[in-house]
């Protein structure tokens, strides 16, 4: 899984058989309503939604698509389908193989999508964003570029930015009159003075295991540029015998050795909260995690998040030579349109609905960041606008923007990824191990 | 099990004309054989068939032959999976006979406490694996569960974590079943022993241990298949981790299955478990004298 707040993949026996009794349901059912003939009173068309806080901002441009002229000209509707989070990709997934297929649905981009369109189940938007003012214009070039598939874009930017941010704990700092890092050398630096004085230095849910991915991310960026991972997603498994992975390895090695992450991480999750509440307690100075650790914070400890809450980038690494403004995480979901689609016009002009003002002001409102070129303008109006600004700059001034790994190699690659960087965080195996299994892997 | 040891139980010794008489028609068993055949040897020659296959739930499956099954063969994890696998049977069938077994002969007494008592260990059992599971994930918490140490860090510790959250978990089923086992023997076996001069540990070693083991033999077939699906505690307490430390057989076939998506291989997996549960718990039987229902009251 990337990124996502609500965490982990991880789901029960139940849904299992739930998916399948789902599969029979829904199979038989579109089955019966195929003989029943379609096509009176307009095409509807479903939308597979992520169903978290923020699909009321999908559920209100529906509902605003629905009564628009573009609708009606297209002659089509959009129902939304709420999938819980933690069901969402292999619901997908058991439905896609299925008559049930959503027309349009959420998705990571990237890799999320390959086996999709190696099946050729999508469209490819590519000639439609680029003879579409709306749609080429509307959004941030690095963001519509990092769900692409070789080149060819398929879907469209449809929520909020998550970069992954360094957090502090700021009267942490202040107590131990320390500054956040800019380069690697201060964030050792800080990382001892904070190791004598008795506070683990950074939080970690290593059961997890994508926040300790997150580190790698940074780590490889820094030191071999974005183009080294570029490679790897790109079908090139030799990309892992680059040498900025060997080096990126070999540090987090020294930071677990070291005592950076504390003792037990490797059994402390983020989905449960226990990362969280480590660094909101103050067991923890720093806490490397998505955009979305503000609210998740607010949510649990709003008082920290409100007075003690600092952000920065991830430090520059000395010698390396990525650009220290690029920028890891998720650059934004997106609409994707199956092949199938039942009105391709009006799916279309559904995702344009996307690029509108009026679409990125609830999105800032739910306390987002767009990901659309006007977004700067409103940001004033965010639940808090200077983090909402540092975030919308970042991403901004970003020149690359690196898919999570794993969402970028898709699940099967991302899940044997995830086994070997757990391997190497835990001690299990060598840096010199984690690049030879990384190779191998296909 | 239950299947082949309800059908050698009646039939045995009794006169054909009475059994023709005293029995239902076979149709009665229809309901039983259709909701079996579709829900478990359906699915599980599906299961086999898709071994043969790659596919990635999208589209149709493809024939690749035997890929996944010489993958299997190859699969440095498979190698470390069945070692995991083997090593917590043995330390789950050893943990939870021991315990079960002496709480199920000291329960078939009959003092009211013992009773109560009874009762309370039951418990664990009502709950679901699931809710087990997440009540120990919250109780091992590193920073703010009752044991603040790296428990689930460390790969023994993770290791004996499994084989303890299972063991709390099924040694009521397994006590139970040894309380009636140890109910069902005679009490003049007892007595006469008592007369010889027998000791409470005599007694022990000489009668109840004896009497019990096709009970043993019962409860040790239900661990060992048991231990061989074992998979929730594992998705729960450690996802497979540290590393790869925990991941069991299940876990492999779920993780290849509904994480990688890669369905083939997971089927050649589960297949693979299929075939190695059953001759594991058919070579118990052999092995214990089980099949050949000798009755352990023989000579009495």
């Amino acid at each position: 899984m990337g990124y996502t707040s609500n965490g982990g993949r991880s789901f029960s026996r139940r849904w299992v058989l739930g998916a399948g009794a789902t599969t029979l349901l829904t199979t038989g059912l579109s089955a019966c309503g195929s003989g029943g003939g379609s096509g009176s009173g307009g095409s509807t068309l479903t939308a597979f939604v992520y169903g978290d806080d923020a699909v009321k901002v999908q559920q209100a441009a529906v509902d605003r698509f629905n009564t628009s002229a573009a609708a009606k000209k297209a002659g089509g509707k959009i129902k939304l389908e709420r999938i819980p989070g933690s069901d969402y990709s292999p619901k997908l997934r058991t439905a896609m193989g299925s008559p049930g297929a959503p027309d349009v649905f959420f998705n990571w981009g990237g890799g999320s999508i390959k086996p999709y369109v190696e099946a050729g189940k999508l469209i490819d938007l590519t000639d439609v964003i680029e003879n579409d003012e709306v749609l080429k214009k509307g959004f941030l070039p690095s963001v519509l570029a990092a769900g692409d598939l070789k080149g060819r874009h398929y879907g469209v930017p449809m929520r909020g930015m998550q970069p992954v941010i360094l957090f502090y704990n700021k009267s942490v700092f202040a107590e131990h009159k320390l500054q956040p890092p800019t380069t690697w050398d201060q964030l050792l630096d800080i990382n001892a003075k904070l190791k004598r004085a008795g506070i683990t230095p950074f939080a970690l849910g290593g059961s997890d295991i994508w926040p300790e991915l997150m580190w790698l991310e940074y780590l490889v960026d820094r030191i071999g540029g974005e183009k080294v991972f570029r490679r790897i997603q790109d079908g090139d498994a030799e990309g892992w015998g680059d040498p900025a992975v060997l080096k990126a390895a070999e540090m987090v090695r020294e930071l677990v050795d070291d005592g950076a992450f504390g003792s037990k991480f490797t059994s402390v999750s983020y989905v449960n909260g226990g990362a969280p509440a480590v660094f909101a307690k103050g067991k923890a100075a720093m806490h490397l995690m998505g955009s979305w650790e503000y609210s998740t914070q607010l949510g649990k400890f709003p008082d920290f998040a409100k007075k003690e809450l600092g952000w920065a980038p991830f430090p520059k690494i000395e010698g390396g030579s990525g650009d220290a403004r690029n920028v890891v995480g998720n650059p934004t979901n997106y609409w994707s349109i199956n092949a199938r689609v039942r009105n391709k016009d009006a799916a279309i002009a559904f995702l344009k609905e996307c690029a509108s003002r009026t679409y990125a002001r609830d999105l800032v409102a739910n306390g987002d960041v767009p990901t659309t070129s006007n977004a700067a303008l409103l940001l004033g109006d965010a639940p808090n606008p200077e983090y909402a600004r540092f975030q919308y700059q970042m991403v901004e001034e970003a020149p690359a923007f690196t898919l999570s790994w794993d969402q970028a190699l898709g699940d099967e690659l991302g899940t044997k990824m995830h086994t070997e960087i757990g391997k190497l965080f835990a001690g299990k195996s060598s840096p010199g191990e984690f690049v030879a299994a990384c190779k191998g892997l296909k | 099990m239950s299947k082949a040891a309800t059908k050698a139980g009646p039939t045995a010794g009794s006169k054909p004309a009475r059994a023709r008489a005293g029995r239902p028609h076979a149709a009665w068993a229809l309901p039983g054989v259709l909701f079996f055949a579709f829900f478990a040897i359906v699915p599980m020659a599906l299961a086999f068939y898709l071994s043969f296959t790659e596919w990635d739930g999208l589209g149709d499956p493809r024939p690749v032959g035997l890929d996944n099954w010489s993958r299997l063969l190859d699969d440095p994890r498979l190698t470390q999976s069945l070692w995991l696998t083997v090593l917590l049977t043995v330390c789950s069938w050893l943990f939870q006979t021991v315990v079960s077994l002496l709480l199920g002969v000291w329960a078939a007494g009959k003092q009211r406490n013992r009773a109560v008592l009874s009762a309370i260990f039951f418990v664990p059992l009502l709950l679901s694996s699931t809710a087990v599971a997440v009540l120990f994930y919250a109780l091992l918490d590193p920073n703010f569960g009752i044991i603040q140490k790296d428990t689930l860090g460390s790969s023994s510790g993770a290791f004996l974590a499994i084989v303890f959250v299972g063991g709390w978990q099924f040694m009521p089923l397994h006590t139970l079943i040894y309380q009636g086992g140890a109910r069902q023997i005679p009490a003049v076996l007892y007595q006469a022993a008592a007369i010889d001069g027998a000791g409470r540990y005599r007694q022990f070693f000489s009668i109840t241990l004896p009497q019990l083991r096709h009970t043993i033999t019962t409860s040790s077939v239900l661990i060992v298949v048991g231990s061989l699906t074992y998979f929730e505690t594992v998705l729960i307490l450690t996802k497979g981790g540290p590393g790869t430390d925990t991941a069991i057989l299940p876990y492999l076939m779920y993780e290849a299955g509904f994480k990688s998506y890669d369905f083939g291989y997971a089927s050649a997996i589960a297949s693979f478990l299929v075939v190695a549960a059953t001759g594991l718990s058919l070579l118990l039987v052999r092995l214990t004298g089980f099949g050949s229902m000798r009755s352990t009251r023989e000579g009495m």
